[in-house]
């Protein structure tokens, strides 16, 4: 890629070409760099959850075991959703898109600390191969929650998941931590609070969880291996301790750290809007507080996931009536999103309809949330597929196609070469088809009665079980065809030039893929991020 | 010692990381990076309190009774070692301010020894609960103290004392560091970010001691 010398760079130096070799990638301080080391381990990553999920789906194929055994069973459920979680949806967005793309949308040269950067890219690493070590141990069988008692007793290998668990916490606070100072410090002249774009307050928003929540995992994770290692006691009935303290703990984070999961997807979404339908967008002040607002209300809801652990009935309305404040904000950014494309010149490129199925598909997500908050409803309904079918509506309609969005966005700044259209937009059918044939039959058959977590089920929700494993294989499908588009277009796409979407903020305003130091020249903001208007509109070539 | 950010003023020609347009802007970032990590640490010890918090409302009683086998005389001790580092601390980040490095060398020793100090008793403290079986959970093998949950208050005392004596272990090595670099003439007044920031974590790590204090030592 050498010679794709955009016009802003006569020299053609870009950050890829910088220099030379592998070692300048692993020890590398660029951002850009370290964004797009980021994106290649987590899609590994992804893969590996990804097949553990169709095991489970294949099994499930049928009632009875045909497969695997139970216990195979527990490991693939637990794989998936530790891997899913900690290794791909928490980081994905902010460490990946976000750390190429913050920087340069502030006009900044690099984060605030790109030595601390890079090492929380390593301790990811390490922690993310410590848990995923256990693969060739004794594997582990407690479910992505850890709950105990079960987790203390278990003979799996949980304690190096635990510990795997916790080291990349540090990575994710790190991260967090770096984009809090580099919003603060590091922003160009003239880019004033109300003309950040909303893709910055999102990961503001984000930084502020993961800084606030994730160390309360880390000393509940460190706890659970002392109880593992030591038998200190604390979450242990047996031992006079409280295991629903546990929970208590444990989801302090993990209910916030949904919002680690979806905010930046928001935020990817608040970006593809107006630059697709070239039209300012609508509330940008309400959108970036109602950012905050979600951020806020995370903290203190909590509890609605233990409305069956003998929390007291107090306890259970008050978590039940807040959880219902999380749809005020939410519902504020859907209908700012939508009226921002009401009477937009909209174009249908594939970042768009990413962000339709994203609206459609989180939505109902959203929606099946402030029904599960209702506590009559949830007493029925936890534990059953119906709780899988609402949060998969939300992690992977949300943020995994908000994700793909933002990928095919900005993939022409990543490499400096433009998808192919065609079959990026075959992959987002199949996507979005997929998603929705798999995870909507769930919800019936969760209402019917069936328990997640059982590697068997009953005779009549085989129907429901067949439809959804079939959606799983079209879902595969749609990310396979993405997957390989994405890899072919880099060697063959067209190249991009600058701005092909005619996007106004500033990481467009540079050439693709950047320079070394982002920008030739240091960027002054004039204006806001979306003024549109008659004589500003810049209509890219494929436009 | 802190001094108001916008009083400090380094010298315009001072190097710096290239993403920054000015030494003053890095110094500011480091700052606040270094408060930001700080408030991870409150949280990161605010579980340990939470679950301090809910073994003395549900068990006052075998609190109180388990917290007699600590001895609130070297716990004081301890307070007093560590107040003193905080101040001498505090002394040496001025010192660097005003560029008297080799004040400053002498106080940071004095902080690092008092550190060192620290230690030394808790590590007293340990092995005499440690020879006694006063131990944490399960391996609670002390046989006069009969009260139900007592084991756990001493999980409880161990985490954290523990966890804090690693971040002590752990400045202990910073401070180390700070000296070696100021010896070789690194800080002065144009320079000074890694001490003042090292001076506010180890603040932060007296503060949680003079917490831990009054909880564990002096429940009744």
């Amino acid at each position: 890629m050498s010679h794709a010398a955009a016009p802003a760079v006569q020299h053609g130096d870009n950050y890829i070409n910088h220099t030379p070799g592998i070692k300048s990638w692993l020890g590398t301080l660029d951002h850009k760099r370290i964004g797009m080391m980021y994106l290649f381990t987590i899609m590994i990553f992804f893969l590996l959850g990804g097949i553990f999920a169709l095991g489970i789906r294949l099994e499930l194929f049928s009632p009875g075991l045909q497969y695997m055994t139970q216990d195979t069973y527990n490991r693939f459920f637990t794989y998936h959703g530790a891997i899913m979680v900690f290794m791909v949806i928490i980081p994905l967005i902010p460490a990946a898109i976000g750390n190429f793309v913050l920087p340069m949308m502030l006009g900044a040269k690099d984060v605030a600390f790109p030595r601390w950067n890079l090492f929380s890219y390593y301790i990811y690493i390490c922690g993310a191969l410590l848990a995923s070590s256990t693969l060739f141990l004794k594997g582990v069988d407690t479910g992505w929650t850890f709950y105990t008692p079960y987790s203390i007793r278990s003979s799996s290998s949980a304690t190096y998941v635990l510990l795997g668990a916790f080291i990349m916490g540090f990575s994710s606070i790190l991260t967090g931590l770096n984009f809090i100072v580099t919003i603060h410090k590091l922003r160009a002249p003239g880019l004033h609070w109300d003309r950040l774009p909303l893709f910055v307050w999102a990961l503001y928003a984000t930084s502020v969880i993961q800084v606030l929540a994730t160390p309360v995992l880390a000393i509940t994770l460190l706890l659970l291996v002392l109880e593992r290692t030591l038998g200190i006691g604390i979450f242990d009935p047996k031992l006079g301790g409280d295991p629903v303290l546990f929970q208590h703990f444990f989801w302090f984070y993990s209910h916030p750290a949904v919002y680690i999961m979806v905010l930046p997807g928001m935020g990817v979404i608040s970006e593809i809007i107006p630059v697709f339908s070239r039209k300012p967008i609508f509330g940008y002040k309400a959108i970036a507080a109602a950012t905050f607002g979600i951020a806020l209300v995370s903290f203190i809801v909590w509890g609605h996931h233990l409305f069956v652990s003998g929390q007291s009935e107090f306890a259970n309305m008050v978590f039940s009536l807040i959880t219902m404040f999380v749809a005020i904000p939410t519902g504020v950014k859907v209908f700012g999103w939508v009226a921002t494309m009401y009477k937009g010149s909209l174009r249908f490129n594939t970042p768009l309809l990413y962000v339709f199925g994203f609206l459609f598909v989180f939505t109902i997500g959203g929606l099946t949330g402030v029904f599960l908050a209702t506590i009559a409803i949830d007493v029925h309904l936890t534990d059953t597929y119906f709780v899988i079918a609402h949060f998969h509506y939300v992690m992977v309609g949300g943020t995994i196609m908000a994700f793909l969005g933002g990928l095919h966005y900005w993939f022409p700044k990543f490499s400096g070469k433009m998808y192919h259209e065609t079959p990026a937009k075959i992959g987002a059918f199949f996507v979005m088809v997929g998603f929705n044939v798999t995870f909507f039959p769930q919800f019936i058959v969760g209402v019917l009665g069936m328990p997640r977590r059982y590697a068997d089920y009953l005779p009549q929700f085989t129907v429901y079980n067949r439809i959804s494993t079939i959606g799983s294989w079209i879902l595969a499908v749609g990310f396979i065809v993405t997957a390989w588009n994405l890899w072919r277009s880099l060697k063959n796409g067209e190249k991009a030039g600058d701005n092909p979407w005619g996007g106004l903020t500033l990481e467009w305003q540079t050439a693709s893929p950047p320079p070394f130091e982002n920008f030739l020249y240091d960027p002054v903001v004039t204006e806001g991020p979306y003024e549109y208007r008659g004589d500003k509109v810049y209509l890219g070539k494929n436009a | 010692m802190s001094q108001s950010e916008a009083g400090v003023v380094l010298a315009a020609d001072r190097h710096h990381a290239h993403h920054f347009n000015t030494a003053n802007e890095e110094f500011d970032a480091c700052k606040q990076g270094m408060w930001i990590f700080l408030v991870t640490e409150v949280l990161f010890f605010s579980g340990l309190f939470v679950a301090y918090a809910v073994l003395r409302v549900f068990n006052p009683e075998m609190m109180h009774e388990a917290h007699h086998l600590l001895n609130w005389k070297m716990g004081a001790l301890n307070t007093v070692i560590l107040i003193t580092s905080s101040l001498t601390m505090a002394l040496a980040v001025s010192s660097t301010q005003r560029g008297n490095i080799d004040k400053a060398v002498k106080l940071l020793w004095v902080t690092l020894i008092c550190a060192g100090g620290f230690l030394i008793v808790k590590y007293f403290e340990y092995a005499h609960k440690f020879h006694e079986g006063i131990l944490p959970g399960a391996q609670w093998h002390y046989e006069e103290l009969k009260i139900a949950k007592a084991p756990l208050f001493f999980s409880v005392y161990f985490v954290m004392t523990g966890i804090h004596g690693l971040h002590v272990i752990i400045g202990m090595a910073i401070i180390y560091w700070l000296i070696r670099r100021a010896k070789r003439g690194e800080f002065g007044p144009a320079y000074f970010t890694p001490v003042e920031i090292t001076g506010l974590y180890w603040h932060f790590v007296d503060l949680v001691w003079i917490f831990l204090f009054p909880l564990l030592y002096l429940v009744s």
